[in-house]
């Protein structure tokens, strides 16, 4: 029945959008199509993500009166986390209401697919904290952005953190770290990152494979016995994510030295794992729960204030709220990009130069709602990855906390690997780098 | 040369040298193994009786699961919930007989295959819209602590999951031999036409048998679904059970419990020490081919029954 509710609500609310603009004709809508996962095995983390961004999206025309005036349009179709299906949804919805303004894949394997299309269909894409880490270097990948923070930054960002909390970098000499990841392009994304970063301090890196869906990882685990680690990544996704927590629990592995991807970090992960999950940490690159004033907001414009009618959505858990961080940047861009052209709907190659000359600071992000939310973020031409910061999170049992401040990824180390993989994607694919200097 | 050192000598040395883990990686193999026969079960159960290849068999496991803690989620005690969703198993064979099979009497099996695979996605949809798609928390009160003897560590969960397998084979083997309706079972089994001719009713049949099948994918549903959550990846967990059934057989109970063992183990035991040679996560392919290796020498399978053809 909820899956009925969620699924009408979401349609609704698509609707909703177009109608609550009767006037408008397809060149006045902002339109963002969403690529969502309601079903499927990875729908418990889909649906969160999705309706974030959605009531983002309602909220920005009912709060704001839409972009800079012109009313928001959403259309959701449905990929099951597949990225042949989501090709196929991209390609179904980026002539819609007047065409993308850009696109979500939300899979790493559909933004590989779509990173050589955006340039020839003008629709950029934006995966944010997913996707081709290269992306990050703009002067190759112009249509393709992954603000906040990349896989790579994520890593270094996880061996900073275990530095410290070994008392100093210098004490990582001779630690094993242990990273158990998803057997995908996704979870093989920080191995080269952790590879150097293990040349460089001197720890013993060792790298454990789980297939999808990661439902059985006896075997895993035992090495994970065998070997001792005193640290664990782990780089999961949807049920992989909850065995591996009631695993690392059954061997009495420490909890609080067992660290996820900001992708193995959601309530999902860790309630079927009831109190042996209490004390796994994740990265993380907003902050948690329902309080911020964006949630207020929402609560208010969306929901009447009713929160538990909010909390049917998933209003407050993680996912949700990347959700609602992830549309507020897509937005961002499109006004950005209004401040030059004017408050009319903006096109693909209009947003495209709206995310690139994003500049997010606290004071705009204050009135958005975000105010201590998320960190300011400045987007350039060379550098699409933006800040790159991390926090790490820890379960309680019952709710996600906080637990560091924000923590600087190893930037001297990750930007030349992601410039020399930006190098080798553009001599492979015969991209001759653009010159920012010139980029107007 | 240190290619085949490495193949052939250093993971026999290892097991040689640690003899502690190497029992441990086996006993956790066989726990698992077990595990892998619940799911097994239910597609034995069903080609038995009728000679269908049940695809949907994983998704019953989930389907049952789902109604189990959809229950409890409206408040009814777990013993409660266990019986109705019984219930709901049996009246969804009900409806697969009378719907699915029923206009489908005396149709090559292959059709009757596809069928299943039809049941699969309406099952999936179903199941979805009814109870949802969120991560549901089971917890039927089984200890998930370790036991640790002589450095061996096992996991309580999985040593409870084995005795309960355990208890269904033996049931179902009583049952097959020593009831009425289990003789009747085995007679449609051995041959429609002759079952038909004696009075044996097929259609009550084929109802007894999904219902006994549903029961045991609701087993196999609350095992797994406490051991991960129930969400959708647990219909996949009939993936595991593929390779089991090509190993024992599908026509053996026997075959499904023996061969669930044999890959448990296998798969454990090639994952540690041969894994490591090709970067790891070996175990869901070396499955099949351990099966396939099988079946070089009993096309069968280890219990299935002899093919025998005139020509």
């Amino acid at each position: 029945m909820k899956k009925l509710t969620t699924f009408g609500l979401g349609v609704v609310a698509g609707l909703a959008a177009i109608a609550a603009a009767p006037a408008a004709y397809a060149e006045d809508l902002q339109f963002f199509p969403m690529l969502v996962y309601r079903t499927g095995p990875y729908a418990p983390n889909g649906i969160p993500s999705a309706n974030g961004m959605r009531d983002f999206y309602m909220l920005t025309n009912k709060r704001d009166g839409g972009v800079g005036g012109v009313q928001v349009a959403v259309e959701e179709c449905e990929t099951k986390y597949n990225t042949k299906i989501g090709v196929e949804c991209y390609e179904r919805l980026k002539g819609k209401h007047g065409g993308a303004s850009l696109v979500n894949p939300y899979s790493t394997g559909i933004t590989y697919q779509l990173i050589p299309k955006a340039p020839v269909d003008e629709v950029p894409i934006l995966s944010m904290g997913y996707g081709r880490t290269a992306a990050a270097d703009g002067r190759v990948f112009k249509w393709a952005f992954n603000f906040p923070t990349t896989y790579w930054s994520q890593a270094s960002a996880f061996i900073r953190y275990v530095g410290e909390q070994e008392g100093g970098m210098e004490n990582l000499k001779g630690k094993k770290i242990a990273l158990i990841y998803h057997n995908s392009a996704y979870g093989k994304e920080p191995i080269p990152t952790l590879e150097k970063l293990s040349g460089i301090h001197g720890y013993e890196l060792t790298s454990l494979a789980v297939d999808h869906p990661g439902q059985e990882q006896k075997a895993t685990w035992l090495q994970i016995r065998r070997l001792r680690p005193d640290w664990i990544f782990l780089w999961g996704w949807g049920v992989m994510n909850s065995v591996a927590i009631q695993e690392a629990a059954a061997i009495k592995f420490p909890m609080d030295h067992f660290i996820g991807v900001w992708w193995s970090g959601s309530e999902n992960d860790v309630k079927p794992a009831g109190d042996a999950a209490k004390g796994y940490k994740a990265g993380t690159f907003h902050s948690v729960g329902e309080t911020a004033k964006i949630h207020e907001d929402i609560l208010e414009h969306l929901y009447n204030g009713d929160v538990e009618e909010a909390r049917k959505n998933a209003f407050g858990e993680v996912l949700y709220n990347r959700g609602l961080v992830n549309a507020m940047l897509g937005v961002e861009a499109v006004r950005t990009a209004q401040a030059r052209w004017g408050n009319q709907r903006m096109s693909g190659a209009q947003v495209r130069w709206g995310l690139e000359n994003l500049d997010v600071g606290e004071e705009r992000l204050a009135e958005l709602g975000f105010g201590g939310f998320t960190r300011p973020i400045k987007v350039t031409c060379e550098d699409h990855e933006g800040n790159g910061p991390v926090l790490i999170q820890q379960w309680d049992g019952e709710k996600w906390n906080l637990v560091s401040d924000w923590i600087e990824p190893i930037r001297e180390v990750v930007r030349p690997m992601i410039e020399e993989a930006a190098a080798a994607y553009a001599a492979e694919n015969n991209i001759t780098p653009r010159d920012c200097s010139a980029e107007g | 040369m240190e290619i085949l050192t490495a193949i052939f000598f250093t993971p026999f040395a290892e097991m040689w040298e640690g003899p502690v883990f190497f029992t441990e990686v086996v006993l956790n193999g066989l726990l698992t193994g077990v595990m892998y026969s619940l799911v097994a079960l239910g597609f034995v159960l069903i080609f038995k009786a009728s000679e269908i290849f049940n695809f949907a068999q994983g998704i019953m496991v989930l389907f049952a699961a789902l109604s189990l803690v959809g229950l409890m989620e409206l408040g009814i005690p777990a013993w409660l919930a266990v019986i109705l969703t019984l219930v709901i198993m049996v009246l969804l064979a009900l409806v697969i007989e009378r719907v699915m099979l029923r206009p489908l009497v005396n149709q090559d099996p292959f059709i009757l295959f596809m069928s299943t695979i039809g049941l699969t996605f309406f099952l999936e949809g179903f199941g979805e819209t009814l109870w949802g798609s969120n991560v549901k928390r089971l917890d039927i009160g089984i200890p998930k602590d370790v036991i640790e003897y002589q450095g061996v560590l096992l996991s309580q969960f999985d040593i409870i999951a084995a005795v309960v397998g355990a208890l269904l084979v033996f049931g179902l083997a009583i049952f097959f031999t020593k009831t009425t309706i289990g003789r009747a079972l085995r007679a449609v089994a051995d041959d429609h036409q002759a079952a038909l001719s004696v009075g044996i009713p097929l259609k009550t049949i084929w109802v007894i048998v999904w219902s006994v099948s549903g029961g045991v994918a609701l087993v196999a549903g609350i095992m797994w679904g406490a051991k991960s959550g129930v969400q959708f990846s647990l219909s996949l967990i009939a993936l595991k059970a593929l390779p089991v059934l090509i190993l024992g057989g599908l026509t053996s109970i026997s075959g499904a419990i023996v061969g669930g063992l044999i890959i448990g183990v296998g798969e454990k035991v090639a994952e540690i020490y041969w894994g490591p040679l090709i970067g790891g996560a070996i175990e869901n392919w070396f499955a099949y081919i351990l099966a396939l290796v099988f079946l070089l020498f009993r096309p069968q399978g280890l219990f299935g029954e002899r093919i025998i053809e005139r020509v």
